[in-house]
């Protein structure tokens, strides 16, 4: 052949390639197909000639080489597998309309999964058994009534218009939803999986979403139910109408058996889109997976309320225990005041006391002194006098002062120890402002 | 001639034997291959014999019999020669002879001597007179004796079928020198025109006859072919057209002759309806009306009735769309997408059908090729394809002896490994950088060993460049168009229109045939190449899958060369 001309340009070699002889092998081809060639036209002779130079095949190598070759024809011989049915061999073709047509070609474990590829595989081998030539042949009567019930069943399942209609209605590939009951003691998915395939037959979207099981994650079950409870059927009930008179005559007879079938179909697709809802809606009741996902959702939401919650209870707790400390705190603190206060007025009674002591001890100095009298006893005026004067002093200190007088006079005896101890006192007074010169006559 | 003087005394012919009609093709002293007429004037030579008072008639005047005399006019054979009587449908016969089992085989019972009594013949015997009947068309025309023949079969033929046509034509004086698969003797016909292009190429053959359809999905590689896949459907037919015709026009009857006897109920009425009506289905193919004409279709009345195309078309669009499904069917087992397929070939008689062939091409990319008389002015007639293949393929094969043809055509000889994969290299396009684009070599599917050679452009600057050599996996792109935006209040109401959107979607979604880079299977450098220059790389994979592949500038010295090794699992076509 002549060389292909390839006008997109080849990469340039990359930055450090390199190999032996420029050469890189990386790997060999993928194993091929063993497939007859046609042994017609002029390059096969080529090809026959080359194949055959100098060689003779052993007959194992011819034996062999029909043996590898990828088979292209289909085997048709197969049996029919189906037992078939006395009683539907005996069927009158008259009644068609009411035959299996399924079973009729052999076909009931397909229905309408069945290819057209099978249904036509199926007539052909029917016909093969059934035709009236063979029935003639084996002596039997020449009864074609079977025949035409498998000419009827192929015709109807070969025309898709024609085959949606019995697909509609066909019995044979209705399952019943499980009962409660039933999935109670037995498994749910393999239980209701096959409903819902059955179901699936009637969406006009394809393909249909499968039930799945335990393990389906919540979008998957969730788009499920909501791919059922929207769906859009395609089912009819054209094949149950009443025969519509064929002639031209009885015009109103046709158009009032035409009403009732369109009346009788659309009452047929209500019913059946209310069957589908509640067989929904049935399945969903019995889901656990929904079941489980509600109690998740709920206890999602629940776990954040009982945070929230939590958060509440202990800030409250927090709020009441810093409050009851503050209130411990404030108790300490208030008996601390008490006890202080207690203490000072103790400390002022014992001042109190004190300064009454010492207020007596320096009235007694002065008394022991002989209120400064020399010799004999004192006039009651002078004993007024120096009493006064000691009562002025005792009034213009305070009780600190008051002990340290107390303290100077302590241990002094005679007049006039004490009188100078009395003489410095009031010097310091009047040094301090307290007093006025002259004030005390007796200690100056 | 000169094969005359290799092999003298051989005279060779090509006939296709089909269960309708059979054709009868010679090729000239230039190669040309024609179809040969009989004395009657007919190409197409309905496969009837009939049988009056001991006298044998042949093709239209055999059929013209099936009115008055069906039960001695035999019809239909073909495919029940060497099958048991339990494997045979007889429906095709309701109105002729019917099989009936005979020793394990098949036979009719007629009056096919002057005696009064019936002989039972088998269809063997049948096959026989038959085609010797061609036989002396043949050497009257050709002013010698005919003896030897390429006869086409359909690819489901089984061993025992094919030994006994052989059987059958060597008791007709014919050495048969090859049986050949009728959708390759049809391709044989297309390629053996001198202006045919021999590219490879993915053809589908689809043939729909009298009483099957026929589908072949065949690999063409440099001119040798591979089936690899094949459809056989005894539902769509030209008896189903015709029936679409029968019914039409008994009803037509039915209407304006009110109590009469239905004609499709009286055997001879209905035999008169149904010549008639493959003659108005014939005439469709031409005008766009065609007249209906019976002298005493029933109860002793008179019909004529027009019809035209569009009617008819739409009475058998049903048959159209199955036949469609059937195409479409095998494409997939063949493991091909529609996008793959290159060449359709309209054979059989009711390829004529101008609906049928396009709403074949319909199925189809604009990319694909249809043949058939209605859509392509080049088209070769759809009813003498496989008979001018077998002339074709016996002029080839005359000369030699036929234990050398036997030897040939033995699987030892034919079976071969095709590859799994294509091979390609890879190459830069204009918009991705680095990331190289497939670019195919050699075909999948074509059988070793094999040679191809590509001359591959170089970057603008030239210098040094890799060649990277790759399987290569064909991958359908499709593109979804955006989904328009809907208003959903206004969808609601619409919820009958639904259909009809999912329709338009569906129109516009773009699917593309796009090669992706497989298994890589080598690299290597040319180095040094000119501004503008071509590499040539050269791959041939050997009888074992070993692989040798040469990269050199054009007119260049030297280059690179390299080996692979063959795989290390053993070939095996069970797969
Ligand atoms: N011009 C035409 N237009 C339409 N149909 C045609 C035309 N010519 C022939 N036919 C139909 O083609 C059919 C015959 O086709 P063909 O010659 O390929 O038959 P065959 O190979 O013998 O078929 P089979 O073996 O399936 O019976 C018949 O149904 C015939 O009516």
């Amino acid at each position: 052949m002549a060389a292909i001309t390839i006008n997109l340009p080849l990469p340039v070699l990359p930055e450090g390639w390199s190999a032996e002889k420029d050469f890189k092998a990386i790997s060999s081809l993928s194993p091929a197909t063993q497939r007859n060639v046609e042994p017609v036209g002029p390059h096969f002779l080529a090809h026959a000639r080359r194949k055959r130079h100098k060689r003779t095949f052993s007959e194992d190598e011819r034996i062999q080489a029909q043996e590898n070759v990828k088979k292209v024809e289909d085997d048709d011989a197969g049996e029919i597998s189906e037992e078939e049915d006395p009683l539907m061999l005996q069927r009158d073709a008259k009644d068609w309309k009411g035959q299996d047509h399924y079973a009729v070609l052999g076909l009931s474990k397909y229905r309408y999964k069945a290819t057209e590829d099978q249904i036509k595989r199926a007539h052909r081998k029917k016909v093969l058994r059934h035709h009236p030539d063979k029935k003639a042949a084996s002596g039997k009567t020449e009864d074609d009534s079977f025949f035409k019930c498998i000419q009827k069943a192929t015709e109807t399942l070969l025309d898709p218009v024609k085959r949606r209609q019995w697909d509609s209605v066909d019995p044979g590939a209705d399952l019943e939803p499980p009962s409660k009951k039933q999935v109670q003691k037995g498994n749910f998915y393999k239980l209701w999986g096959p409903v819902f395939e059955s179901e699936g037959r009637f969406s006009k979207k394809q393909p249909v979403p499968k039930l799945g099981d335990e393990k389906s994650s919540k979008e998957a079950v969730e788009g499920f139910y909501d791919f059922w409870s929207y769906f859009d059927s395609w089912r009819t009930f054209e094949y149950e109408d009443e025969d519509v008179p064929d002639d031209n005559e009885n015009r109103d007879q046709k158009r009032h058996v035409e009403r009732k079938n369109a009346n009788a179909r659309r009452k047929k697709k209500t019913e059946d889109t209310a069957r589908l809802r509640k067989l929904v809606e049935d399945a969903m009741g019995m889901d656990e997976r929904l079941k489980r996902f509600k109690k998740q959702q709920y206890e999602e939401k629940n776990k954040k309320k009982i945070e929230r919650e939590a958060a509440a209870a202990k800030a409250k707790e927090e709020e009441a225990k810093r409050k009851e400390e503050e209130a411990k705190l404030a108790k300490v603190r208030e008996e601390q005041e008490k006890a202080q206060k207690a203490d000072a007025k103790k400390a002022k009674e014992a001042a109190k006391n004190a300064a009454k002591k010492n207020k007596r001890v320096v009235r007694g100095a002065a008394k022991d002194a002989n209120y400064f009298h020399e010799g004999g006893d004192a006039s009651a005026a002078e004993i007024d006098s120096v009493l006064n004067d000691v009562d002025l002093v005792i009034t213009k200190v305070d009780n600190e002062e008051l002990a340290d007088l107390t303290a100077k006079l302590n241990g002094k005896k005679g007049a006039g120890e004490i009188k100078a101890v009395f003489v410095d006192e009031v010097k310091r007074l009047v040094g301090a402002g307290k007093m006025k010169e002259g004030e005390a006559k007796n200690f100056s | 001639m000169s094969d005359e003087e290799e092999s003298p005394g051989r005279v060779a012919i090509g006939i296709s034997f089909g269960n309708s009609y059979s054709s009868i093709a010679f090729t000239t002293s230039e190669g040309k291959a024609e179809v040969i007429a009989n004395e009657e004037g007919d190409r197409q030579i309905p496969t009837i014999l009939s049988y009056v008072e001991g006298e044998e008639f042949q093709g239209t005047q055999a059929k013209a019999q099936l009115v008055r005399n069906s039960k001695n006019t035999v019809a239909y054979f073909r495919d029940f020669l060497g099958e048991d009587f339990k494997s045979v449908d007889p429906t095709p016969c309701h109105q002729s002879a019917h099989p009936k089992e005979h020793e394990g085989t098949v036979a009719f019972s007629i009056r096919d001597s002057e005696a009064e009594s019936e002989n039972t013949v088998t269809v063997s015997e049948i096959t026989t007179r038959h085609l010797r009947r061609l036989k002396n068309s043949a050497s009257d025309f050709l002013g010698k004796q005919v003896n030897a023949v390429v006869i086409t079969v359909p690819t489901n033929f089984s061993d025992k079928q094919r030994a006994a046509l052989k059987k059958a034509a060597e008791d007709a004086g014919l050495e048969v020198l090859q049986l050949i698969h009728e959708p390759v003797a049809d391709v044989l016909a297309y390629d053996a025109r001198p202006d045919a292009k021999h590219a490879d190429k993915n053809v589908v053959v689809v043939d729909v006859g009298g009483t099957r359809s026929d589908v072949a999905v065949i690999a063409s590689r440099g001119g040798m072919y591979t089936i690899l896949a094949t459809a056989h459907d005894y539902d769509v037919s030209g008896a189903q057209l015709d029936q679409v015709l029968i019914d039409y026009f008994a009803k037509e009857f039915l209407k304006k002759n009110k109590g009469v006897e239905d004609p499709r109920e009286n055997p001879r009425s209905l035999a008169k309806l149904k010549l008639e009506s493959e003659a108005v289905k014939k005439a469709l193919s031409l005008g766009q009306s065609a007249s209906f004409s019976v002298e005493s279709l029933s109860g002793g009345i008179d019909f004529t009735a027009t019809i035209n195309r569009s009617r008819y078309e739409l009475l058998a669009s049903k048959h159209f769309q199955s036949l469609k499904r059937l195409v479409v069917h095998c494409v997939e087992k063949a493991e091909l997408d529609v996008l793959d397929i290159n060449e359709i070939i309209c054979a059989g008689g009711n390829s004529h059908t101008p609906k049928l062939s396009r709403s074949l091409a319909d199925e189809f990319p604009p990319t694909t090729t249809v043949f058939a008389p209605t859509l392509s002015p080049t088209a070769i007639n759809p009813n003498e394809l496989a008979a001018r293949g077998a002339a074709i393929q016996a002029s080839l094969v005359e000369a030699f002896d036929t234990d050398d043809i036997e030897q040939s055509t033995h699987p030892v000889v034919t079976s071969t490994p095709h590859l799994a994969h294509a091979i390609g290299v890879l190459s830069i396009s204009g918009d991705e950088k680095g990331a190289g684009v497939f670019t195919l070599m050699i075909e999948p599917e074509t059988p070793v060993p094999v040679r191809r050679t590509a001359h591959v452009a170089v970057p603008r600057e030239g210098g040094d460049v890799l060649v990277k050599l790759c399987e290569g996996v064909r991958e359908i792109k499709v593109t979804k168009p955006e989904a328009k935006p809907k208003t959903n209040g206004a969808n609601e109401d619409e919820d009958d229109d639904d259909d009809d959107d999912d329709d338009d979607d569906d129109e516009e979604e773009i699917r593309e045939k796009v090669w992706k880079a497989g298994r890589v299977l080598a690299e290597m450098a040319v180095r040094g190449t000119k501004k503008g220059s071509k590499v040539e790389v050269q791959v041939s994979v050997g009888a074992e899958l070993d692989v040798q592949i040469i990269a050199r500038e054009v007119n260049g010295k030297g280059g690179t060369r390299g080996m692979l090794d063959k795989p290390a699992i053993a070939q095996n076509g069970s797969v």
